[in-house]
């Protein structure tokens, strides 16, 4: 039942949750609570309507991805009379590269973004969470604060410098920056999650003659899966989504990713051809859409641990 | 435990007294640093050194070919006769001050409706999740121009009820609703949040409460909203600073103009068009800074006013 992904810490026994029932009394309770079975049925009804109004045009996107043209601009329901696959192909091929070779531009820069922010933020937050040193205070607090900067601080000068390096249309201004921990948001998410692992195991290994770099790599890193499989899936998804920084650093068509692919799409075709665009852009969010199906739990205890007071 | 009463707690930690370290802790402070290596030379080069030189170009003429020439606070007096930028501002608080609070009060009510251990309550949460996740990508602006477009689908479904419909994306008395709706259609990670904050509170309270007599308004009123009014300060803040940076949607939406009539054009857009279309750097960059300056202002004003109206049990 526990909603955040580690135990609260111990050092803010303040905040520690108050919940002292056993589930299965709480389970009857809320039952009870929750009202009569007439109202309950009502509340079932309600709930899935407004899921499928919210849903809707998802669904609608991926029926008119397969209807012809000129069906698409006469049709609001969600029937399929014909089953039109020429949307897809036509719209795979129809920018200078299949569309395949941006989806393989957009996993590089995913699967780098992914290896960067695992190493580097696991690194910090091990530091953060366990070790001692002078002003780790002012660092952590300059952390936090750094997830609330917006990127058109620093993207001007970022631009220029990886401009002078020869990097636009490279992956490295993407890449680079996760690499360096610059995503913070998972520092303190791998902090949060560190600090509620027993210390007696660090300390236990410290007897047998473990250095830090063991204790990090052998005791620790094992023990927090579960923050690094959120680091993934996280990373993932907002990397692919990710539109502003690829649209500034990728100009060149053979760099392009997925987002950026798929805006040129739409600006050189206009409203001509929506099948084929509604085709591509289902395409895009289909990895996204998959993570969330094998992701789920991680994503909303992700979600839940950082917002938990 | 949030980010932000984390920065709340260590400002009120006491300063350790200085003295001379032992070598068994200079060696962790060595081992310290070098697991921070990777974060400290982001922190350097990424972050802090672009932040000191975007506050320089911001007093410059910068267009990246010539060097940067020193202008005093030209950019900054620039924008008291940049009517887009005015324009642009507008938009964006009328974005920010519209669709968060609907944003959050959908949010609230579904958890509302799905706390306390019911039935498909992982079902239910995973529709409502799945818009958060997809909403700030290029395919859900390009689904967003159709929807809401001359021959879209809600003209289409109006005209099924008779109705004969308008170009909502056309006419910049409405586009900029839009895009109001796809944010508010993207509660859904708010309200996972709430959920989680709803769980905290024990259910002895309202069990108290029942056998007391109290409605569920009243119980609402008494325990919920009081109790969960750290996590309402929490989504409040978050999403004001992601909304204030709103950038793909209103891109897409518009081809990149921020039409129609600029009616679209989000402050981030107007900046981007000036740093990366017309190569203004440094007004980009002063413009940047005013952003900087808007959303801290924001964030702080939060602060000062949680203390009246949030509650923290400890």
């Amino acid at each position: 039942m526990t909603t955040n992904i580690a135990p609260q810490t111990s050092t803010t026994p303040a905040t520690e949750p108050k919940r002292t029932e056993p589930p299965a009394s709480r389970k009857k309770n809320t039952e009870e609570l929750s009202g009569s079975t007439g109202r309950r049925l009502l509340k079932h009804l309600l709930l899935t309507v407004f899921g499928i109004i919210m849903l809707y045009p998802l669904l609608w996107m991926l029926v008119s991805s397969l209807r012809p043209n000129d069906v698409i601009f006469r049709e609001a329901g969600l029937w399929l009379d014909t089953f039109e696959i020429s949307n897809y192909t036509e719209g795979w091929n129809a920018l200078q590269s299949p569309f395949g070779h941006y989806m393989i531009n957009s996993m590089i820069v995913v699967i780098g973004s992914i290896i960067g922010n695992l190493v580097s933020c696991s690194m910090a937050a091990y530091a953060f969470a366990r070790l001692k040193f002078r002003r780790r205070n002012l660092l952590f607090a300059i952390m936090l604060m750094t997830i609330m900067l917006p990127i058109h601080v620093i993207i001007v000068p970022q631009y220029i410098i990886f401009s002078e390096m020869g990097w636009v249309n490279t992956f490295i201004p993407l890449v680079l920056p996760k690499l360096l921990a610059t995503d913070a948001f998972f520092v303190f998410l791998m902090v949060q999650f560190i600090r509620g692992l027993p210390k007696e195991l660090d300390e236990a290994a410290r007897i047998d003659g473990c250095g830090h770099v063991r204790i990090f790599t052998r005791i620790i890193l094992p023990l927090m899966m579960p923050a690094l499989a959120t680091t993934t899936i996280f990373t993932f998804i907002w990397t692919w989504n990710d539109f502003f920084s690829q649209l500034i650093y990728l100009t060149d068509p053979e760099m392009y990713t997925v987002p950026v692919a798929l805006r040129s799409f739409v600006d050189s075709t206009a409203t001509s051809s929506w099948g084929s665009m509604f085709a591509m852009s289902i395409v895009s969010l289909l990895p996204v859409f998959l993570v969330f199906l094998f992701g789920q739990k991680y994503l909303v205890k992700g979600i839940a641990t950082t917002g938990i007071k | 435990m949030s980010a932000l009463t984390e920065m709340s707690r260590l400002k009120k930690e006491p300063r350790a007294k200085k003295r001379k370290l032992t070598a068994a802790e200079k060696k962790e402070e060595r081992v310290s640093y070098l697991f921070l290596a990777p974060w400290l030379v982001g922190l350097a080069v990424i972050t802090i050194g672009p932040m000191a030189a975007s506050l320089y170009l911001s007093f410059t003429d910068y267009n990246l070919l010539q060097p940067p020439e020193w202008t005093g606070l030209e950019n900054y007096l620039r924008m008291f006769e940049d009517t887009r930028l005015q324009n642009s501002l507008g938009v964006t608080f009328l974005y920010v001050f519209v669709s968060v609070p609907l944003q959050l009060i959908a949010a609230l009510a579904l958890a509302l409706i799905l706390d306390r251990g019911m039935r498909g309550l992982s079902f239910y949460r995973s529709i409502y999740y799945l818009p958060s996740l997809l909403g700030g990508s290029v395919a859900i602006a390009v689904l967003w121009r159709q929807i809401f477009g001359t021959d879209g689908l809600i003209n289409q479904l109006l005209a099924l009820v008779g109705i004969e419909g308008m170009g909502w994306i056309a006419d910049p008395s409405t586009a900029l609703g839009t895009l109001m709706v796809l944010n508010v259609w993207t509660f859904g990670a708010p309200m996972v949040i709430f959920l989680a904050g709803l769980r905290q509170i024990p259910t002895m309270y309202y069990e108290a409460a029942a056998m007391d007599g109290a409605s569920k308004v009243r119980q609402f009123t008494t325990i919920t909203a009081p109790l969960l009014t750290p996590i309402i300060f929490f989504n409040l803040v978050l999403q004001i600073i992601g909304a204030f940076q709103s950038f793909t949607q209103a891109f897409v939406v518009s081809g990149g103009t921020g039409g129609p009539a600029d009616s679209t054009m989000f402050f981030t857009l107007y900046l981007y068009q000036q740093g990366f279309g017309n190569f203004n750097m440094g007004y980009a960059s002063a413009m940047a800074w005013l952003l900087l300056l808007i959303i801290a202002a924001f964030t702080f004003i939060n602060f000062i006013a949680s203390k009246w109206w949030v509650f923290y049990d400890d």
